[in-house]
């Protein structure tokens, strides 16, 4: 009997301890992301479901082919694999601090959070470019019979197929296309944008506590890696997002 | 690991470098003011009581919704003056509107479903009984909890505010289904109402995400030394299973109320194609209403069961205890909510039948939601089989336990027969709905919520609520469920349907106008008793029978081994550790052995 107490004792699951050997904070932000995942996961079924009941989709390679300050050169998803990498390197970086936060280096995970910081902006500030060139980029569409210059909106869709033999100012004219797109586009890419820029504001104040020197009066960093929990589900919901809006 | 780490005072029993992040909270010896004592308090057990309260005011508004729509049911040709003087133009003549009548329902569903029996019972009795049962000091994160009320709390004032809106609160019923729901321009109720519901909606389910990620951490998380998952009350079961359904189904909904939202504010198209309101012709092409469908039942039918399972976890308990006998099945029990779980998710187009589902695919959602039958049943056995032969106390807990066992049974037997798609062509929107899910899901978890009030109140306030009241009150509400929600099977199945405020002058149904009638003595009776129960409940925390031991049930499970009002931080001395399961009845010729007791060298296996 008392060896059988003494097993008990040393189980996992028996009790007095975590089972999976975490403090509460990083088992609840598992559990946050995996309910986000639902968040997200809702919104990209509805997507695809509105997307393929749809006699016609812009194809994302024409949308997506511009690149600040090049004009009108075409490169597609040139402009949106960059925002893809700046986000996965600012990934990189948390792991660094992380990293650096396991071996209580604080200027290591300065350095590093930093950076992140940076990346997330980065990301940011892509993303807002982006959304201005697609709603201020006007396209000849053929409206009622009427040519009209008019922008992707949550309401409006240039990117419609080709009127055949039409041009306006040498430029092919297109009907209007499912303003599904601009929705799904400008609400997921919003959502997901609103998780960065939270993410950023939560690495800020990380930032600021470890400069104050917090986390060494704690004696561990373990805010730091959840944190980076937070910050790599963003990056990797961004994977997703990447995937169904300029891929598929 | 540290298996010897003492277990002192102020500290947790998680070994040393796990309970890093948890000294926040070990300040019970402080002098507490009254404004964190009573209003931002971070005691799990005053969380507790401030979602009960808060929960009992929403469930006297949306119980006197109800009474306001039955009068009008039950009495279409008469007029009452008074109800122009309360509520204007929504009673004009006397006579409830028909804008006022939809938001009635729409407003008596959404409380009920949502702030009584979802936040009131999940976040008053996960709140208490978390931390009390798996032997814990408090939360995870007292501070989230906290948050988690307060959130609740916001929701709750938006949308009470909605009700005095120029235009009226929401009235597209509590599913708030598009196109009526998106366009302002085709009722009242879709207007700013609208709005607010879902803004209200969206804090709230923020409000359950912080309360549902504390419960889950803490059952993982903070049981005391001993308390292994099998050997954890069914309660706490119940209650995990049902943190984890919020958790994974209200962020559906919260996308569904998003999408909602731009569609009517931003002028998107996800729900809305080619309609045409009062004349006007809408631009909105492309979306689809049965998207919205498909998000609101991912959550709505895990919904069901988030409402129905802490009500089946306290009853086990309040069974057991009460019939002095171990519950029946314990790990049948366990699997039964496990299995639950998982089929919540998986037979949420049962509700869409008729809205165009491929019959394909509703083959599969028939089979699925046959499937809950099951488990189902699997429980209501074992608690015949806990009961069968016990040593009985009748005592008001116990009486409303067996009460929604035998509701249980009568509203789950109906499901049987929505839950076939070729029958719910007949039976979908009728009063037979009605009927199946107010005494399935609405009657019988606010009996299991009345029970965990019984049994718990001794814990909550030190004081027992009087027998007599309860008595009373349950034995008409009872009854009353019965008489209120039985004649409506019959009205159903002739087919009445649902959503009419006056059948008089149509001739298939005005048959069952006396019945109407019938019913809506009834609930006006049952209202009044709810009122009785809410008198009782408030004069015993102040002048009931005093509790003088700590154990007045005779109950196994850890908070009967706090003190009669325990402090922040539950046990004055260490936490108990625990040696055995929580339902050790009449064993070995002895009435009970708290889960605190060793087992004995010649005790025999259960």
């Amino acid at each position: 009997m008392a060896t059988a107490q003494a097993q008990l004792d040393t189980k996992w699951w028996s009790g007095g301890k975590s089972p999976f050997n975490v403090e509460y904070g990083k088992l609840m932000m598992w559990y946050f992301l995996m309910s986000d995942a639902f968040t997200f996961g809702a919104f990209l079924i509805s997507y695809g479901t509105i997307r393929f009941s749809q006699n016609y989709w812009p194809d994302p390679n024409h949308v997506f082919n511009a690149f600040p300050g090049a004009g009108h050169a075409n490169l597609p998803l040139a402009f949106v694999s960059l925002m893809t990498f700046i986000l996965i390197i600012s990934s990189v970086t948390m792991v660094l601090a992380v990293h650096a936060g396991h071996h209580m280096d604080k200027k290591g995970v300065i350095k590093w959070m930093a950076w992140t910081i940076v990346g997330g902006f980065a990301f940011l500030a892509c993303q807002a470019w982006e959304w201005t060139h697609l709603i201020t980029g006007h396209h000849a569409v053929l409206i009622d019979g009427k040519i009209q210059e008019i922008g992707t909106t949550v309401t409006h869709n240039p990117w419609g197929p080709y009127v055949p033999n039409l041009l306006h100012n040498g430029e092919p004219v297109s009907t209007t296309g499912p303003v599904a797109f601009g929705g799904y586009f400008f609400g997921i890419t919003g959502f997901h944008g609103f998780h960065v820029f939270s993410g950023v504001v939560i690495n800020i104040i990380m930032l600021l506590m470890t400069i104050n020197g917090v986390f060494d009066r704690k004696g561990h960093y373990q805010m730091i890696e959840k944190a980076g929990l937070y910050w790599h589900f963003v990056d990797l919901v961004w994977v997703f997002v990447f995937l169904c809006f300029y891929l598929i | 690991m540290s298996s010897e780490s003492p277990v002192h005072g102020h500290e947790e029993v998680i070994s040393s470098h796990v309970h890093a992040g948890h000294e926040v909270h070990h300040h019970h010896h402080h002098e507490e003011s009254f404004v964190s004592k009573y209003v931002f308090s971070q005691d799990h057990k005053m969380i507790a009581k401030q979602f009960l309260i808060t929960g009992m005011i929403w469930a006297v508004i949306g119980g006197l919704f109800s009474v306001l729509f039955r009068l009008q049911l039950g009495y279409p040709e008469m007029t009452f003056p008074i109800l122009e003087d309360i509520f204007g133009k929504w009673a004009a003549g006397g006579r409830i509107s028909n804008d006022f009548y939809y938001s009635l329902v729409t407003m008596h569903g959404t409380i009920l479903v949502f702030f009584v029996l979802t936040a009131g019972l999940s976040g008053t009795f996960a709140n208490l009984l978390i931390p009390l049962q798996i032997g814990a000091r408090d939360m995870a994160s007292p501070m989230l909890n906290m948050l988690s009320y307060w959130f609740f709390f916001l929701a709750s004032i938006i949308m009470f505010s909605s009700l005095f809106l120029q235009s009226g609160p929401a009235s597209g019923g509590w599913t708030i289904y598009p196109p009526l729901s998106a366009l302002g321009q085709a009722t009242e109720g879709s207007k700013l109402g609208m709005d607010f519901w879902l803004v209200s909606m969206a804090m709230f389910i923020v409000s359950s995400l912080l309360g549902g990620l504390n419960y889950i951490s803490t059952i993982l998380n903070m049981r005391t030394k001993g308390m292994s998952m099998t050997r954890m009350p069914l309660t706490i079961w119940a209650i995990f299973f049902t943190a984890v359904l919020g958790v994974l189904s209200f962020p559906v909904l919260l996308s569904g109320a998003i999408l909602l939202l731009f569609d009517r504010n931003l002028g998107t198209s996800f729900y809305l194609s080619e309609i045409v309101v009062k004349g006007e012709i809408l631009p909105n092409e492309g979306g689809s209403p049965i998207l919205f469908q498909h998000l609101f039942w991912f959550l709505g039918h895990p919904e069901v069961y988030i409402i129905l399972l802490p009500a089946m976890g306290m009853v086990s308990e309040v069974l057991s205890v009460n019939s002095r006998k171990p519950i029946f099945g314990y790990l049948a029990m366990v699997g039964s909510l496990f299995a639950i779980c998982i089929l919540a998710f998986l037979v949420w187009a049962h509700h869409m039948f008729v809205t165009g589902l491929n019959p394909f695919l509703g083959a599969f959602f028939v089979l699925l939601t046959l499937l809950i039958a099951v488990p189902s049943a699997i429980k209501v056995f074992n608690w015949l089989t806990t009961l069968w032969r016990g040593n009985l106390r009748l005592t008001p807990g116990m009486l409303f336990s067996i009460g929604f066992v035998s509701l249980f049974i009568s509203g789950g037997l109906t499901g049987i027969f929505l839950g076939n798609s070729t029958l719910d062509i007949h039976l979908h929107d009728t009063y037979f709905v009605v009927a199946h899910f107010h005494i399935v899901m609405g009657v019988a978890s606010m009996f299991g919520m009345f029970a965990g009030v019984y049994h718990w109140f001794p814990k909550m306030y030190g004081r027992f609520m009087n027998n007599t009241l309860a008595y009373i009150h349950f034995w008409v509400t009872l009854a009353g469920a019965y008489l209120i929600f039985w004649p409506m099977h019959y009205s159903g199945l002739a087919g009445m349907p649902r959503r009419y405020t006056d059948y008089s002058n149509w001739h298939s149904f005005n048959m069952f106008q006396d019945m109407s009638r019938f019913i809506s003595s009834v609930a006006m009776v049952v209202f009044a008793v709810q009122l009785l129960f809410i008198f009782n409940f408030f004069y015993s925390i102040f002048k009931g029978r005093r509790v003088t031991s700590t154990n007045p049930w005779g109950a196994n499970t850890l908070e009967w081994t706090t003190p009669v009002n325990p402090g922040h931080g539950n046990w004055p001395g260490e936490i108990p550790e625990v040696h055995r399961w929580a339902y050790d009845y009449g064993k070995d010729g002895r009435d009970f052995i708290s889960q605190t007791e060793p087992v004995g060298a010649d005790e025999s296996k259960h």
